[in-house]
């Protein structure tokens, strides 16, 4: 919950306190002394600090973060579910957090082993053949994802196929991961109906189609009815298929990607699977393929030998894409996920992620438009256009309403075929109750809002700031705190 | 099995009715039935007891080395008991990305105050919130320089093998051509660098201290690529920041690095942090989110993100990147840290690196090995000698002592931090001493 701030003081930048004593934290220097030559002119203002005022500080900038522990988080695309506490426990054991990257193997098999064991379960879990855990969050898989369809077509000697056909319901993401993956973007209307149009996708295919985009299910919350023909048409095209797993939520356990011909996908175990989001990362974005793709894979890639396990490096790899192996400890944390979850426990999550979808989606309907109304997936999208152009109530306004009520707002002004958007998901691991009491207040702001327009235009009121003029920070760049003596 | 599911049978039924669903399975009725699954072949799922002891069985299975030598691009370094206990408050944890500033102003000041280290530590002007890691934080930088008629990044032979292939990556996804400047001496060859650069060429891609833990000669580099209009780019270790000539001092357009020596654990490489910064000019071509000061309707100072119309949300395909997700828990870390370490703590600890460096350096020499290179170092240093380094190193693990990164049959990149005593130091060169006496 947010607390009643209005009026209060304004919160001090770290910089902003006087000079205290610091705590001591390393020893003397036990050998002789050495100075290098370069040093450095330039004074390092940073805080000097007792440790007293340090904590509370941070404790109250704690506070005044709304986390999936805070309240009711139905954020569309994120899939803010809860981020299970033994999950964190595991991973800050000292035998994954001590380990040095580059440490012998003999003296890392365990976390080999949490490789082998996360990509065998994945696998499973989206019909794929293998699964790359360098990739550091989804936009991050999607690059990977996308340098492997590159790959392939060039290790085919097939270079005229440099296009990339993206729906226009895509995140952004997606038609920016193929601009940098060298590609050009060929993006495609959706029907009438929110999903892929057939018509529209055959147009688009040829010669130079390298390969499709689609995110299933899709960010209006549709399973797109279509998906098999659409991989049969970019297959028949001589394109691959890629799968962007950010919406695995509503069908993991239930239907496979690789069992509707996709080729590639990228999962969102930040999303999915259940580890934390941290502020905006990290993430983990975890790449797989069907075998004809494993050898282009990047990094290196845990592997079964007679005496244990071993890195190997793909033959025809794409290379590295970062440093290393990737976000280690979120795949012990995600590991920590499936292995609790099993087989039953991955179904039934999906099968109730869209249940309560449905549910609220049901709750909301007499109050607010849906887009499509019709059984959606794991998210909803209503839309305020009427309202908009009518009473003048706008997404923004029901969303900021909804911070007085602490309750973080939906996804707004996504996707971007719907207008004045608000895209609802309130994951599997909300309770009834929970739903019950978010369409209650949804229910009385529209309310309040056809009664007083301008009560919620000014919305909120009782968080620790209203809202901000992000025009002046975006004209006026103040990016960084500056000094007295660098002024 | 534990699924964090907390509506009972009953309530699931309910809801189902009252949404008219007989069933699940009417729920994913739009789902071909061709590829509908029967069930997962994974093994059922555990209680909580059974997957800690699960898994902290494969925890095990893995050997923490009480000393560690052994650097090249992570480093073992002390963390205070007050930065790990402010990375434990979960609303930074299980927050998303500030979407929301008026319920995320703790998230968002934390960073601005860590855009502000960054500025501090690189005497740049402006730092995003973080990317990926450093090597993909040098590899966006290299995107950020490149325009229509320059294509061409260089980069030096002398950088982290990790930095240079995610480059090579991430260049060979634009289509653009990488030039390694060739090594001299265990430096950048700026004689080579000369003749290399053209009016093609984006920027020059420079590592600080570089691989071999030797200081490059930042400034005459940054000339010569600016006589050729083209951008300079510096990979930094942050620790060596707090003692070294700024990357902006020496005539830097771009200060990237790897940001894991701030109060990061080593993970087995991640997650850590890509820190970006550069000079006003560059603003608005840094990928990722960036954090500005505005104010609310009341007036009162607040921080928002801001510049989102570089961003992939908005400009879709033409976006300065594609990032979305980056490592904001860890730009908090990293803030934490310095925060508590303060001007004079960072200072300390770049010292104390240098100094036992230096002495493990010299005790590992009059141990038998040779020195490679006699340039001036930071915390990291190659030797070779006469026995291999495996042989060198599995002497050392028995001792409980990782030993250097071997570069070669017989040549080790070693590194001392804070975190090593004088005592152990004189332990590994007694036991190098003694496999080398023994060969």
């Amino acid at each position: 919950m947010c607390q009643n701030r209005q009026g209060g003081i304004i919160m001090r930048l770290i910089f902003e306190y006087e000079k205290q004593k610091q705590s001591v934290y390393l020893p003397e220097c036990d050998v002789e002394s050495i100075e290098l030559s370069q040093k450095r002119e330039r004074p390092l203002h940073l805080p000097s600090l007792g440790e007293i005022t340090i904590t509370r500080h941070y404790t109250e900038l704690a506070k005044q973060t709304h986390g999936v522990n805070d309240g009711f988080y139905p954020l569309g695309s994120c899939t803010m579910k809860y981020n299970p506490k033994i999950n964190e426990s595991i991973a800050s054991d000292r035998h994954f957090t001590d380990i040095h990257p580059l440490q012998d193997e003999s003296s890392v098999q365990g976390c080999l082993k949490v490789f082998k064991e996360a990509e065998k379960m994945l696998c499973e879990i989206c019909g794929m053949d293998a699964f790359t855990f360098q990739p550091a969050a989804g936009a991050h898989g999607e690059f990977c994802g996308l340098l492997l369809i590159k790959k392939y077509h060039e290790m085919r000697q097939d270079h005229k196929r440099t296009k990339i056909i993206v729906p226009d319901s895509a995140h952004g993401t997606n038609p920016a991961s193929a601009a940098m993956a060298g590609f050009q973007v060929v993006s495609i209307p959706s029907g009438e109906d929110g999903c892929v149009d057939l018509d529209a996708l055959r147009a688009a295919v040829g010669e130079d189609t390298a390969g499709i985009m689609l995110t299933n299910p899709n960010t209006v919350g549709l399973f797109d009815k279509h998906i098999l023909d659409i991989t049969q048409i970019v297959h028949d095209a001589g394109g691959l298929c890629y799968y962007d797993g950010a919406n695995l939520n509503a069908v993991m356990g239930i239907a496979r990607p690789g069992d509707m011909g996709f080729d590639v996908i990228h999962l969102n175990l930040h999303k999915t699977f259940s580890t934390p989001h941290g502020g905006g990362g990290p993430g983990s974005g975890p790449c797989g393929c069907k075998a004809f793709l494993k050898d282009y894979l990047p990094g290196k890639m845990a592997e079964e030998n007679e005496s244990g396990l071993e890195f190997v490096q793909p033959a025809n790899s794409v290379g590295q894409i970062k440093a290393f192996y990737g976000n280690f400890l979120v795949v012990v944390k995600a590991l920590a996920y499936l292995y609790s979850l099993g087989s039953e426990g991955i179904r039934s999550s999906a099968q109730n992620a869209v249940l309560n979808a449905n549910y609220l989606m049901h709750q909301l309907k007499d109050h607010y438009h849906v887009a499509y109304d019709t059984t959606c997936m794991h998210e909803f999208v209503i839309s305020l256009d009427k309202e908009k152009h009518e009473q003048n109530i706008s997404a923004m306004d029901i969303a900021k309403s909804l911070l007085d009520h602490g309750i973080h707002p939906p996804t707004m002004y996504f996707p971007l075929i719907v207008h004045e958007a608000l895209m609802i998901e309130p994951t599997e691991t909300e309770a009834k109750e929970t739903l019950d009491h978010a369409a209650e207040v949804f229910k009385k702001i529209k309310e309040k809002a056809v009664s007083n327009p301008q009560a919620v235009h000014e919305a909120p009121y009782m968080t620790p700031v209203r809202r901000l003029d992000e025009v002046k920070a975006a004209r006026e760049l103040h990016l960084r705190y500056v000094f007295d003596d660098e002024k | 099995m534990s699924d964090y599911i907390p509506n009972t049978k009953k309530a699931q039924e309910e809801m189902l009715e009252s949404i008219g669903m007989r069933d699940f399975d009417e729920l994913f009725s739009m789902i071909p039935d061709s590829v509908k699954l029967k069930q997962l072949d994974l093994p059922e799922g555990l209680s909580e007891f059974e997957v800690q002891r699960k898994l902290l069985a494969i925890a095990n299975e893995n050997y923490v080395y009480p000393t560690v030598f052994r650097g090249a691009g992570a480093y073992r370094h002390y963390i205070p008991a007050l930065v790990k206990s402010i990375l434990s408050k979960e609303e930074f944890l299980t927050a998303y990305t500030p979407y929301q500033a008026e319920i995320s102003q703790g998230v968002l000041q934390s960073i601005f105050e860590y855009q502000t280290m960054i500025c501090e530590l690189t005497g740049m002007d402006v730092s995003n919130a973080s990317v990926y890691d450093g090597a993909s934080a040098a590899a966006e930088a290299a995107g950020m320089c490149c325009e229509r008629k320059r294509q061409k990044v260089y980069i030096s032979q002398t950088c982290d093998p990790n930095i240079i292939e995610t480059v090579k990556t991430y260049c060979w996804g634009k289509n653009r051509e990488v030039i390694l400047i060739p090594e001299k001496e265990g430096l950048c060859d700026i004689e080579a660098l000369s003749g290399l650069l053209d009016e093609e060429s984006a920027c020059v891609l420079i590592q600080q201290p570089n691989y071999y833990g030797l200081l490059e000669d930042c400034t005459k580099i940054s000339e010569i690529t600016h006589a050729a209009k083209a951008k300079m780019i510096m990979s930094c270790n942050p620790i060596s920041l707090a003692i070294l000539p700024t990357p902006k001092e020496v005539g830097a357009d771009i200060a990237v690095g790897e940001g894991q020596p701030l109060g990061m654990s080593m993970a087995f490489g991640g997650p850590y942090l890509g820190f970006m910064s550069t000079v006003n000019a560059m603003a608005r071509k840094l990928p990722g989110r960036i954090v500005g000061e505005t104010v609310d309707a009341d007036g009162k100072r607040a921080y928002v993100l801001t510049l989102q119309a570089r961003e992939q949300h908005i400009r879709r395909e033409k976006a300065s990147s594609n990032i979305c997700s980056n490592q904001a828990y860890c730009a908090l870390n990293a803030a934490v840290y310095m925060a508590v370490m303060g001007e004079e703590g960072l200072k300390q600890v770049a010292h104390l690196c240098t100094s036992k460096a230096h002495y493990l350096r010299k005790v590992l020499i009059e141990a038998g090995m040779v020195g490679k290179h006699d340039q001036e170092f930071f915390h990291e240093f190659v030797l070779s000698s006469s026995v291999s380094s495996a042989k060198i190193n599995a002497a050392l693990k028995e001792k409980g002592i990782l030993g250097g990164y071997p570069l070669s049959e017989t040549e080790t990149l070693w590194c001392a931090t804070e975190m090593n005593t004088k005592e152990e130091m004189d332990e590994c060169a007694r036991i190098v001493k003694e496999v080398l006496s023994c060969a």
